[in-house]
């Protein structure tokens, strides 16, 4: 296999494409079983949780040192132009619109990705989804509509969460340097941000959750072979997770900038 | 081939918990149907006919062809990765068969819609080689689980059943349990206990015994005897075990090179010509079979 020339390695194109086919194919029937029963809203109930309770400390650290060192550069530049006055109206703009979504999403990436990837991957390998399937179980429901569920209601709070974070840690840094007042600093903060901006910033980590439960649950359902392989799912779920999110965010921003342009 | 014999096919329950033959001693035992022939009669639960699959290059299931009547417990045995295993999984539909035809409770699998699938399953138990417990939740959160989907019963008649089945498989106290918490022989056994939780007519076990001590052998044995005996299910085990297989076995079939080269009783089975078979059984255990014979 490994002798082959690269170039040459049509077949590893063509099995590409299939699983990429196999992969529109599994989302597919996420949209087919939605709407039937059963409905697992007690585990809905736990992936939440587990992705959403757990990720709190991990995404408010990823806030507040986004919101503490944006400040800090961009102070420097700023004051260069005598323009410090605008620095809350900044970051609030590039926490909210861009870095916070996204950095937030990728950091889930890494930890609910590989989570999804490794335990459903595990369980593929263990036999336990033959074993609910075997006992009209619908693993399907039981074990990827529940966690798409999750991530695509979780992302966006969590997001909400690391850009509140992000602000305040973003205030500390102007009231430790310049003795801010805080009402100034959030006054000036929320000027800048409109609702719709608030709100298709922020939803659009929906997607983002959606791409990471689907991409991994998918990897991992679809293992064969023992535990090396459940590594390498964890590890793909969240590669895959990580370029999809970016390259996601890259359509999202343009369509929402073709739709709402800003006059 | 006459039908509504299904009557005296289910043996008796009798006091030792040991029985007589479910299908009648001396009766040949039943041909699979002919490809494209349609349902087999009624007191035939399962029947593979001319089942091929392969993985690739490997073929591991080449013309497997047989039938298994009603509340018989019958034996799969045969050298490791021969594809036993394989050939189990075509009857629940985890496996599809590229070529052949696999009847359960006179139903075409391969042809079954999703849900009639689903129905189906409801009616076999399946215990998985590695028992399969989903490891995130208890031994009693597993077989509610599965009740609790499948059964109207409310929450003290779950619990008088997942109790009653624990106490089948002597494993009464690891209700609370966590499978990591478990030994292997415990977890086999736990895996039974779900298998059979939902009563089902067909039981399919993959290496029961494998692992446990010959005590527990003999408590997993007589469960197995006992499931067949007093609620007549027809069964389909996977065994190497021969203490099990003595003790369970009312037919044997025996998977050489992709087809069941041999079929009948454990000893006439062990005393095969076929050298590979006279090898895994052991030129010893054949003579003792014979010698019982002579003596007899
Ligand atoms: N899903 C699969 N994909 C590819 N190959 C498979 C698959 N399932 C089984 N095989 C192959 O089929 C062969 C037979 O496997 P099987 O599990 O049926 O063996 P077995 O007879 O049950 O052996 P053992 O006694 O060791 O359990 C093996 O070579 C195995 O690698
Ligand atoms: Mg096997």
């Amino acid at each position: 296999m490994a002798s082959k020339p690269a170039i040459l390695n049509l077949s590893a194109f063509t099995e590409g494409l299939a699983r990429v086919g196999e992969f529109g194919s599994f989302v597919g029937d996420f949209f087919k079983r939605f709407w039937r029963p059963p409905f697992e809203w007690k585990e809905v109930w736990r992936q939440m949780d587990e992705v959403g309770v757990k990720s709190f400390l991990l995404t408010a650290v990823t806030g507040l040192a986004i919101g503490v060192v944006l400040a800090m550069q961009s102070r420097g530049t700023l004051a260069r132009f005598g323009a410090e006055a605008v620095l809350p109206k900044m970051l609030a703009l590039s926490l909210v619109k861009e870095i916070g979504p996204v950095f937030t999403s990728l950091v889930l990436a890494g930890r609910v990705g590989a989570g999804i990837g490794a335990e459903i991957g595990s369980m593929r390998v263990t036999e336990q989804i033959d074993a609910l399937e075997v006992g009209s179980l619908k693993p399907y429901n039981y074990l990827v509509i529940t966690r798409v569920i999750a991530c695509v209601v979780m992302f966006p709070i969590l997001t909400v969460w690391a850009d509140a974070i992000g602000l305040f840690g973003g205030f500390m840094e102007s009231y430790i340097v310049g003795n801010v007042d805080y009402r100034v600093f959030f006054a000036s903060a929320f000027d800048s941000l409109t609702f719709p901006d608030i709100i298709v910033d922020t939803g659009k980590t929906a997607i983002f959750g959606f791409i990471v439960a689907s991409v991994s649950s998918f990897l991992g359902y679809t293992v064969r072979g023992g535990t090396r392989e459940v590594g390498q799912a964890a590890m793909q779920s969240v590669v895959t997770s990580i370029l999809l999110i970016l390259v996601a965010d890259v359509i999202v921003v343009a369509v929402s900038l073709a739709l709402f342009a800003p006059d | 081939m006459e039908a509504a014999r299904s009557d005296e096919t289910l043996r008796p329950a009798t006091a030792d918990g040991h029985a007589g033959p479910a299908w009648p001693l001396g009766k040949p035992w039943p041909e699979a149907q002919p490809l494209g022939s349609g349902p087999p009669p009624d007191d035939i639960m399962i029947e593979f006919r001319d089942l091929y699959k392969s993985f690739g290059e490997k073929h591991i299931l080449r013309g497997v062809t047989m039938a298994i009547p009603k509340g018989v417990s019958t034996v799969i045995m045969g050298g490791s990765g021969t594809g036993k295993s394989v050939t189990i999984k075509h009857v629940v539909g985890l496996l599809k068969a590229d070529q052949g035809e696999v009847w359960v409770h006179g139903e075409n699998v391969d042809e079954l819609s999703k849900d009639g699938l689903d129905q189906l399953r409801l009616k076999i138990g399946f215990l998985f080689q590695s028992g399969a417990l989903f490891d995130s939740m208890t031994v009693y959160e597993q077989m509610d689980f599965v009740l609790k989907r499948h059964t109207d019963l409310d929450a003290d008649g779950r619990k008088d059943r997942i109790m009653e089945t624990l106490e089948w498989v002597n494993l009464p106290k690891t209700t609370s349990q966590y499978p990591s918490e478990l030994s292997g022989g415990q977890r086999k056994r736990i895996g039974l206990a779900r298998s059979i939780i939902l009563q089902p007519d067909i039981m399919v076990y993959d290496e029961p015994t494998t692992g446990l001590d010959p005590i527990s052998v003999r408590v997993v044995s007589n469960l197995i005897n006992r499931l067949r005996d007093e609620r007549g299910i027809t069964s389909m085990t996977i065994t190497h075990d021969l203490l099990c297989a003595e003790m369970i076995s009312d037919h044997v079939f025996y998977l050489l090179d992709g087809v069941y080269a041999e079929s009948g009783t454990l000893a006439e089975v062990a005393q095969s010509d076929k050298p590979e078979i006279r090898e895994f059984f052991g030129d010893e255990y054949a003579m003792m079979f014979k010698t019982v014979r002579d003596g007899a």
